[in-house]
């Protein structure tokens, strides 16, 4: 129960972060780890410094330019860091059945997984999860709310913001 | 071990204690009909499939004998019943000109037909023995005169409201025949928490929603439960169990949860075959997700479907020769049927919008599923998929599961989230007749979700 809560105080602290550095902010990397910065190769440096997120549209799971430019990172960010492993949840906005956004979450997972390992990551070092509809990010029930559940968040292993 | 009379309905559910002796009561004083049989044109009996009916009119007197409390009690889970189902109406005590009528005499007619009544039940409770309850009950049909039921339950006492439900399933099947579906259960799943980390419990009541269990601890999220078609305590879920989403069995009697073969990516949407050997569910695997049936007795696994794309939601015909499934392997989700062996899939969903989540009646005319416009809609087609109708609709509804007689569907709506903090969103069980009437809402300890209605327990 503990656990959890954390978990969820996590969450909103990470959303806060996001909402407040533009993703665009970091396009160099994770390397002038500052005294003050997040430990280089952490879950913060991860969502700080390149990104930890990629957006799908409605019903979709092909990986938009920006999308690719955020894997490009995550790939150079994990070729860096080589001992992180990473879990990637693929979520969805309920505008669906929860067993079709399962499925709909996993293809959006392995789309962002198979991206990474094309770009070199090994296969080994990445877990994908769906939560379908379960998990969203954002909590109103509007267009912008939606668009921003629509995703694949990669998190470092031990650390998923959307574990229960 | 009891050592209970075991008639010809006995049954077993979960434990010993929860055996239910139902016996013949001979009619004393008035004939009684074949079952299912007319009693003329001024009988209480009627044909269900018919159009909308008026609800039968009946009068269920408090039963006599000891205790009184008990015997209000289930006079309560009876009236409750019948009501529920829209297809009685049960009559007002305080209209009653006799507040009672002794279960061993026949009824003075003219005091039941005075006030309306169509159907009289009148009952018995007694206590043969320590913790034990003998409810008697006798169904009279009013305008004939005559009796068309009569029965005694002998039983463990803390099983009081069975005997409501199983008595409330006869006066149904007698005045409408066909089976009732009172002396059921609905597995959900229980839903608390903050909108940003649900936490999704199994949960299990009576279909009145008495008796709420919770199955598991929350600490990973529960899904999908489908009950076993004859095994009545044997359940097919989904758990997030260590991160690993997977199809599990889940034994309510022993509480143990059991892994559904050994896939290495997700398991979801299970369903069991109607004979319970298999359980048909969807596996993700690459950018798609695949039907595959699991032999239970094996386990060993067969894949029927493998377009590449979103195959999911697979749901066996009542005869088990046919599947029908969700798949978006034309561009958008839609209903499909194919053979049990995965051959000749074809599209059956050509209306305006997205289709999900299809499930074939018990009776096996109709497939209930979602429909997704503008917003959300719970429907019903026919097999071939002509006849749509829409039966309710709602900001976003999900899950039909069919009662065992095909008449009712249970689902969950959701309302929307009215602020960027998630308030506002809930998540309910409603129940709705296949006919589009009677909705109504299924009371729940908490907020609830994807209903599964159990087979009849006895």
């Amino acid at each position: 129960m503990k656990l959890r809560l954390i978990g969820a105080f996590a969450a909103v602290a990470l959303l806060s972060a996001c909402a407040s550095h533009p993703k665009t902010t970091t396009a160099g990397t994770g390397a002038t780890a500052a005294t003050s910065g997040p430990a280089p190769g952490s879950e913060q440096d991860l969502v700080q410094n390149v990104g930890d997120r990629v957006f799908y549209a409605f019903d979709r799971s092909y990986l938009s330019s920006e999308a690719q430019a955020t894997l490009d990172r995550q790939a150079a960010w994990l070729a860096k860091y080589p001992q992180v492993k990473v879990l990637i949840a693929g979520n969805c906005d309920d505008r669906g059945t929860e067993e079709y956004n399962l499925a709909l979450g996993s293809r959006r997972a392995d789309a962002a997984r198979d991206y990474l390992v094309a770009k070199g990551v090994s296969p080994d070092r990445i877990q994908t999860i769906s939560y379908g509809k379960d998990r969203p990010v954002a909590l109103g029930d509007n267009d912008q709310a939606w668009a921003q559940n629509r995703n694949a968040i990669t998190s470092v292993q031990g650390f998923n913001p959307q574990a229960q | 071990m009891r050592n209970l009379l075991v008639g010809r309905r006995g049954l077993l559910a979960g434990s010993a204690s929860l055996l239910i002796a139902p016996q013949a009561v001979l009619a004393q004083q008035a004939p009684a009909p074949a079952a299912g049989g007319s009693a003329g044109d001024q009988s209480a009996v009627i044909d269900v499939n018919r159009a909308q009916v008026e609800p039968i009119p009946i009068a269920i007197p408090t039963f006599g004998g000891q205790p009184d409390s008990l015997a209000s009690q289930i006079v309560g889970v009876i009236s409750n019943d019948l009501a529920g189902c829209g297809l009685f109406r049960p009559l007002d005590p305080a209209s009653f000109v006799q507040a009672s009528s002794s279960i061993g005499q026949v009824p003075k007619w003219q005091d039941w037909k005075v006030i309306g009544a169509r159907a009289l039940v009148t009952g018995q409770v007694d206590s043969p023995s320590a913790g034990q309850v003998r409810v008697e009950f006798r169904l009279w049909d009013v305008l004939p005169e005559q009796q068309l039921q009569g029965t005694a339950y002998t039983t463990a006492d803390s099983n009081w409201r069975r005997v409501g439900h199983m008595i409330a399933d006869v006066i149904y099947e007698r005045l409408l025949g066909e089976k009732g579906y009172f002396d059921t259960r609905i597995a959900y799943i229980s839903d608390t928490g903050p909108r940003s980390a649900r936490i999704r419990r199994l949960a299990v009541m009576d279909q009145d929603g008495a008796n709420n269990r919770f199955l598991t601890s929350g600490e990973w999220m529960a899904l999908d439960p489908r009950f076993h078609p004859i095994k009545v305590n044997e359940l097919a879920f989904m758990s997030f169990a260590e991160n690993q989403p997977r199809v599990y069995l889940f034994d309510l009697g022993s509480g143990r949860q059991s892994l559904l073969g050994a896939f290495s990516s997700m398991t979801f949407a299970p369903r069991f075959s109607p004979d319970g050997s298999k359980v048909i569910l969807s596996e993700a695997r690459g950018a798609g997700s695949d039907i595959v049936v699991v032999d239970l007795g094996s386990m060993a696994p067969t894949q029927l479907t493998n377009s590449g794309a979103i195959d999911t939601s697979p749901c066996y015909s009542p005869d088990g020769s046919q599947i029908c499934f969700n798949s978006d392997r034309d561009g958008s989700p839609q209903i499909y049927i194919m053979g049990a062996d995965g051959s000749n899939p074809k599209r059956i969903s050509y209306g305006d919008g997205r289709y999900f989540a299809p499930v074939w009646s018990p009776r096996g005319d109709l497939i209930a599923f979602i429909r997704q416009g503008d917003s959300f809609a719970l429907g019903v087609m026919n097999t071939d998929g002509t006849g749509e109708r829409i039966l309710s609709e709602g900001f976003n509804v999900d899950g039909p599961s069919f009662c065992p007689n095909g008449r009712v569907i249970a689902f969950w709506r959701s309302t929307a989230a009215t602020s960027s903090s998630g308030a506002g969103y809930t998540t309910r069980l409603v129940n709705i007749d296949i006919t589009g009437f009677n909705e109504r809402m299924i009371q729940t300890p908490t907020d609830a979700s994807d209903p599964a209605w159990s087979p009849l327990l006895s």
